[in-house]
């Protein structure tokens, strides 16, 4: 008897310190990201800084989906897409304040994600991909053919950025910036805590083998489409906050290509990973930017990046610096 | 006749499943005694395995029903058996690869909340579990295991984490396919016991090929052979059966180890 309670103390503890040790760890990381975004807009271009965290919102809320829930939807611009019109229709031609109208957005990008998640995951692996894919594609045509919502090929241009609550004028970068990364840090510590709560526990059980977790009672499918609508509500978030940051909701947001490109955010930056869909939208974003002088070459370049990266670590790079140390991250 | 009613926990009449025009389980009368172990055996192709997921409702039967507890869950879904206390295994050793050992067991342990919706609350309201699914996970010999990713377990190893997670729902009956598939000599020795102490307030029905196992494990033996049920009763009734021993030579010798 006092063999195996002596057994049984060491190997518990030894449990609660390394999960402890990895909370402290991610706790600091969050500190420093609070940090760094306090700093941000004194040393680089506030609206640069806002479209890496909208795109590092869009690439968690797709993380979210890909990397805890085993779900790869090849149709994720739909959802920000919709919400970018939604949140700029709603500001320019109802006049809604802008965090009424990024509210908007965010609640239809759910709704779509309720409806689309609902058909999509009654299919598995290739064909639940090709079903979000399809279904975006309907998305991308209904705006391209009601230009009276969309603004057809111009979008919706000159969204007016307006007072926040009716009290604060966004007009100045500074001033919006704070609104963005109050809602990118939100967005994050969001997703943060659903990966860590008793449904992100189903749902990477799910993730990792799910007829087992059918076998243990848990009703796969309700889980599946929970995590597909919290995913494409902060998807939807992101849109939205877009909108309002560029001024503008356009067809690229719902193109496909869009879809693309959250997926080689999130691959670049470490799939699976709490913060490396962070790390993938500020490196394709700074690159979009820095190398735009490269005219139709930067395609080129992000496609010879995807390969290095799927060729040589196919971790992404948090995931290679969480295999160095050790630790989740 | 009400006895012998109540004394059955599963029992099956009639059931039988087509796959285009080829019956793989044809007309299968299965009554499995509330704490036995009961073995289902045959030679390959006899259709077991279809028989297994046709129980744990992973396959809809063509015809036939299936009644547990006094229930009808011929309709049901896997998931939903589960709750009512039917719990299978998987032949291929069934964990959560990327979980640890301990949140293996956990995750089973959890479904006592019910669902699982809430994801704003923190995990840490799970942590309440942690000391039992800790006694499971060193019931089966994993204790020092614990943290590991399940994933890095060995195959004999990750077959006991399997059973501590279905032991972790405390289900009034396991449904398991071929526990010893693929074990060595040691590891099987260990499966065997454990499979018998778990037994205990417990009805066991297993799929196995391992016929020396089958004979010192089980209290009742049904044989299938074509998709029928050939013959049923202990282990020297049905060893001894001619049409028995004909099945397992006429398809190229038994799996007797």
């Amino acid at each position: 008897m006092t063999e195996l309670a002596s057994t049984e103390a060491p190997a518990a503890s030894v449990v609660a310190e390394t999960d402890d040790s990895t909370a402290r760890l991610h706790r600091t990381l969050f500190i420093a990201i609070a940090a760094l975004l306090v700093v941000a807009p004194f040393v680089a271009y506030p609206v640069f800084v806002m479209k890496v965290l909208c795109f590092a919102l869009f690439a968690l809320a797709f993380n979210l989906l890909l990397g805890y829930g085993g779900l790869l939807s090849f149709g994720h611009a739909a959802y920000f897409g919709m919400a970018s019109y939604v949140s700029a229709y709603t500001a320019k031609h109802w006049g809604l304040t802008p965090e009424l109208a990024i509210l908007a957005g965010t609640a239809i990008a759910g709704l779509l994600g309720a409806l689309f998640g609902s058909l999509a995951i009654r299919r598995q692996g290739i064909y639940f991909a090709m079903i979000t894919l399809a279904l975006a594609q309907m998305v991308f045509f209904f705006s391209l053919q009601t230009p009276r919502f969309t603004g057809g090929e111009d979008g919706i241009q000159a969204v007016p950025r307006g007072k926040l609550f009716g009290l604060v004028s966004l007009a100045d970068d500074r001033a919006l910036y704070w609104l963005v990364a109050a809602i990118f840090m939100g967005g994050l510590l969001l997703i943060y805590r659903i990966i860590h709560s008793p449904f992100g526990e189903v749902c990477k059980a799910i993730r990792d083998n799910e007829p087992r977790a059918i076998s243990l009672g848990y009703r796969a499918n309700q889980y599946k489409l929970a995590v597909f609508v919290l995913s494409a509500t902060l998807a939807g978030l992101a849109g939205a906050t877009k909108a309002i940051v560029f001024q503008l909701a356009s067809l690229t947001d719902v193109h496909w290509s869009m879809s693309g490109e959250v997926v080689l955010m999130t691959l670049v930056g470490g799939l699976g990973t709490v913060f490396g869909p962070i790390a993938g939208a500020l490196v394709i974003v700074a690159m979009q930017n820095y190398l735009a002088t490269l005219g139709a070459w930067v395609t080129v370049v992000q496609g010879v990046i995807f390969v290095l990266c799927v060729l040589l670590f196919r971790e992404g790079i948090v995931g290679v610096i969480a295999k160095a140390i050790k630790k989740p991250l | 006749m009400s006895i012998a009613a109540e004394d059955i926990i599963l029992s099956t009449s009639g059931l039988t499943k087509e796959f285009g025009g080829f019956t793989a389980v044809n007309g299968v009368d299965l009554n499995v005694r509330r704490g036995s172990i009961h073995a289902l055996i045959g030679p390959n192709g006899a259709g077991k395995t279809t028989c297994f997921n046709l129980l744990t409702k992973f396959l809809p039967p063509t015809k036939g029903l299936i009644v547990y507890n006094g229930r009808d869950i011929t309709r049901e879904k896997p998931a939903e058996i589960a709750r009512l206390g039917l719990v299978r295994s998987f032949q291929i050793s069934a964990v959560f690869p990327q979980l640890s050992v301990l949140k293996n067991v956990r995750i089973a342990l959890q479904r006592k909340r019910g669902d699982s919706f809430d994801f704003w609350r923190s995990e840490e309201v799970l942590s309440g579990l942690d000391g039992e699914a800790m006694r499971l996970v060193e019931a089966v010999g994993l204790g020092s295991f614990a943290k590991l990713p399940a994933v890095e377990l060995s195959y004999g190893r990750k077959r006991a984490l399997e059973i501590a997670t279905t032991l972790a729902l405390d289900p009034e009956m396991m449904l398991l396919d071929e526990p010893m598939a693929g074990m060595g000599r040691e590891d099987v020795e260990r499966i065997e016991a454990l499979i018998r102490k778990v037994s205990e307030n417990r009805t066991i029905l297993m799929v196995e090929h391992n016929l020396s196992v089958v004979a010192s494990l089980s209290d009742r033996i049904t044989v299938l052979a074509r998709g029928q049920i050939l013959a049923e009763g202990d282990y020297a009734t049905v060893s001894k059966d001619p049409r028995v021993i004909e099945a397992y030579i006429g398809s190229g010798g038994g799996h007797a180890h």
